[in-house]
């Protein structure tokens, strides 16, 4: 009998395509999601050596970083001349090299790491990668998913491998079950408050415990999207029914006999019992608050009930990075975190731009109006939830209380097309990276769920979303 | 790619600690379709105005450190994006060597396959190195790979791990496309395994 495995061991095993005697792999890829921002290095490369797409098949691409979001974004005058020339190099490599390709015109078109999971291209035991960060969005399906650089995109292109060394395995468990007004996207930045941003380096993560397993398919991608944020190589979790029923009917997910195939395979990924782990994190998801970011760190997360910490709360190097986060976002330590005032709300990105999401947020806007003078946006992940949260209603809840309703793309989430911040402007965002100057230069960023994103529009200041599920309810 | 073999240089002290990609190259110069050319943008908030003026303060733009070719990091550098826009504005400047207690994990791979060597040293290490950076252009340090060896302008030497595969690479500017394309043959024979294994995937 073999030894007990955890699912990252089992996806590594049936990937290895070639192990050397020093340990390093050529492990094989499932699925390579492209944009037009890390790729066209990588397609010049191919066609400077004469080298072709190995498997344009498993190959899938959408531009999405920075394309415009506004109406009129088919009208090209809305575009840089930079950004264009990188969205026509995208179009025209998909139809050089012959893969699969969602452009800007197409209602299937958005966040790549949205488009990978709705069009069932990501699935249970897969491994995928896309020269993007947050690829490990998808390790939700329990699929080794993570982000690469260009080099490595065109290594992928060429050879439909990557060179990789195992990492170590992570267990991150959260018991219990969440209180109400306390979502996923609390979880993932409390794991990494507990961890730090470098907690995870050098392994990869699996989120387990009854929390998670309560989590919908959209919650769990929440989660895992944000693995990255705490250095981790990839975020995993197990595949069980809501996965199954998820993938089920997609366009290219598994049919018939392939499907039966499929699942059986697909109910052999999990952790075995005895498995080892390198480190283990547990929280209990009843003492999860509705949390914030203060700071210019991902890792800087409070309880919205607290305060803006002092660099001597700190120590090692974080006491001088905990000064200049102060200073940069403009707060005083003792400030009460729902006494920061906001003027913009962005809702949207890889990390919280499903369609659960903007029902979250809907659900607290329902029958409100946005403080005078904020700027708020929602900027749906794809065409395709667009469509269905304007079919629920959900889009209308949002334009009558003054949110502007978008067309798909990563946005205000790093800012590359025209939604920017301005100097000194404050966002409540529920995107992934509050770094200095992320949301445009001088912008200033608090990471939180949909549903305080939807609050702060209503209030103007940073708010506990429990307060306004009290009023709506 | 360029090799990378021994290197003396001038190395700037950066102590912040999670130094990351939207610090090193900001996103609206990642409208490039090209590798070269980001060096002018490297750090490019940290080290201009708004105006474009360049802030004294900032370590590059010091007269000491303005051909630096080492970064002695916080760390953590270079967490956040998988931009490899990241490696190529450093090697555009001419930076070939950072050294850190830790490496964010994309960004480490990144450094590989651009001739950059990131070092990985405990803080005692870092903080000798720290101090050495800090003396100005006069402290050359000395990176020897083949010895896998950092030295100090004092002669202080420590020595640093590598994984011997990317050693390989570095030592001799080798291209991993080339290499991997060798192995043709066992991802062919993979695929056909696995089209029976996983007719779905």
């Amino acid at each position: 009998m073999s030894a007990p495995r955890t699912l990252y061991d089992k996806i590594w095993d049936d990937h290895v395509v070639h192990q050397a005697d020093d340990g390093t792999c050529l492990l094989y890829i499932d699925r390579h999601l492209v944009h037009e921002v890390t790729s066209p290095q990588a397609f010049e490369g191919l066609r400077m050596t004469g080298r072709q797409v190995r498997a344009p098949e498993k190959t899938i691409a959408v531009p999405d970083h920075n394309v415009p979001t506004t109406l009129d974004r088919e009208n090209a005058a809305t575009m840089t001349e930079d950004s264009r020339i990188q969205v026509a190099a995208l179009d025209k490599n998909a139809k050089d090299f012959g893969i699969n390709y969602y452009p800007v015109s197409d209602v299937r078109q958005g966040i790549v790491h949205i488009v990978g999971p709705e069009q069932g291209w990501t699935l249970p035991g897969m491994t995928v990668v896309c020269g993007d960060s947050h690829t490990a969005t998808h390790g939700a399906f329990g699929s080794l998913a993570h982000g690469i650089g260009t080099s490595e995109v065109e290594h992928v292109l060429a050879t439909q491998t990557l060179i990789q060394r195992k990492a170590k395995n992570m267990k991150v468990e959260i018991t219990g079950s969440l209180r109400p007004g306390v979502t996923a996207k609390d979880i993932t930045l409390s794991v990494i408050g507990a961890t730090g941003t470098a907690g995870g380096t050098g392994y990869v993560i699996e989120y387990c415990g009854q929390a998670i397993r309560e989590l919908s398919m959209e919650g769990r991608m929440t989660v895992c999207n944000m693995a990255i944020e705490g250095g981790a190589r990839a975020g995993l979790i197990a595949p069980d029914e809501k996965t199954f029923a998820y993938c089920m009917g997609r366009p290219h997910a598994p049919k018939g006999a392939k499907w039966e195939a499929a699942v059986a395979y697909w109910q052999t990924l999990f952790s075995d019992e005895g498995a080892h782990w390198d480190k283990v994190v547990t929280l209990k998801g009843e003492d999860i608050a509705p949390v914030v970011t203060w700071g210019t760190s991902p890792e800087d997360v409070l309880p919205i009930t607290g305060v803006v910490p002092s660099p001597s709360d700190f120590t090692g190097g974080k006491v001088e990075a905990a000064q200049r986060s102060l200073d940069y976002m403009g707060l005083t330590p003792g400030q009460k975190l729902t006494d920061i005032k906001i003027d913009t709300v962005f809702i949207g990105s890889c990390t919280n731009g499903r369609i659960e999401d903007l029902r979250a947020a809907a659900a607290i806007l329902k029958g409100k109006k946005i403080k005078d003078g904020m700027r708020a946006m929602v900027v749906p992940g794809s065409g395709l939830v667009r469509a269905q949260a304007e079919e629920e209603g959900l889009a209308q809840i949002f334009i009558d209380a003054g949110f502007e309703w978008r067309l798909a793309g990563c946005s205000m989430c790093l800012a590359m097309n025209p939604d920017q911040l301005q100097p000194g402007e404050r966002c409540a965002a529920t995107s992934n990276r509050n770094f200095e100057g992320r949301q445009g230069r001088g912008g200033r960023t608090h990471l939180v769920s949909p549903g305080m994103a939807a609050a702060a529009a209503i209030t103007g200041h940073l708010t506990d979303v429990r307060e306004l599920m009290v009023e709506n309810a | 790619m360029q090799k990378f073999t021994t290197l003396t240089g001038i190395a700037a002290p950066m102590p912040l600690v999670n130094i990351d990609t939207d610090m090193i190259i900001p996103k609206q110069f990642l409208k490039t379709i090209q590798r070269s050319g980001l060096g002018k943008n490297l750090f490019d908030e940290m080290r201009y105005t708004l105006e474009g003026e360049e802030i004294p303060e900032f370590v590059l733009n010091q007269p000491a450190y303005r051909s630096a070719e080492i970064i002695v990091a916080g760390d953590n550098f270079g967490c956040g994006s998988s931009r490899e826009h990241a490696p190529w504005a450093l090697l555009d400047f001419g930076i070939r060597c950072v050294v850190s207690t830790s490496f964010a994990d994309i960004f480490f791979n990144n450094c590989f396959k651009n001739g950059i060597l990131p070092i990985v040293l405990p803080q005692e290490q870092i903080d000798v190195l720290m101090a050495d950076a800090r003396k100005g252009a006069n402290a050359r340090m000395t990176v020897d790979l083949e010895a896998q060896t950092i030295t100090t302008s004092d002669g202080e030497s420590f020595g640093f791990e590598i994984d011997p595969h990317r050693k390989h690479c570095l030592l001799n500017g080798l291209d991993d496309i080339g290499l991997t394309l060798e192995k043709a043959s066992s991802i062919s024979s993979f695929e056909a395994k696995n089209a029976a294994l996983r007719p779905w995937a």
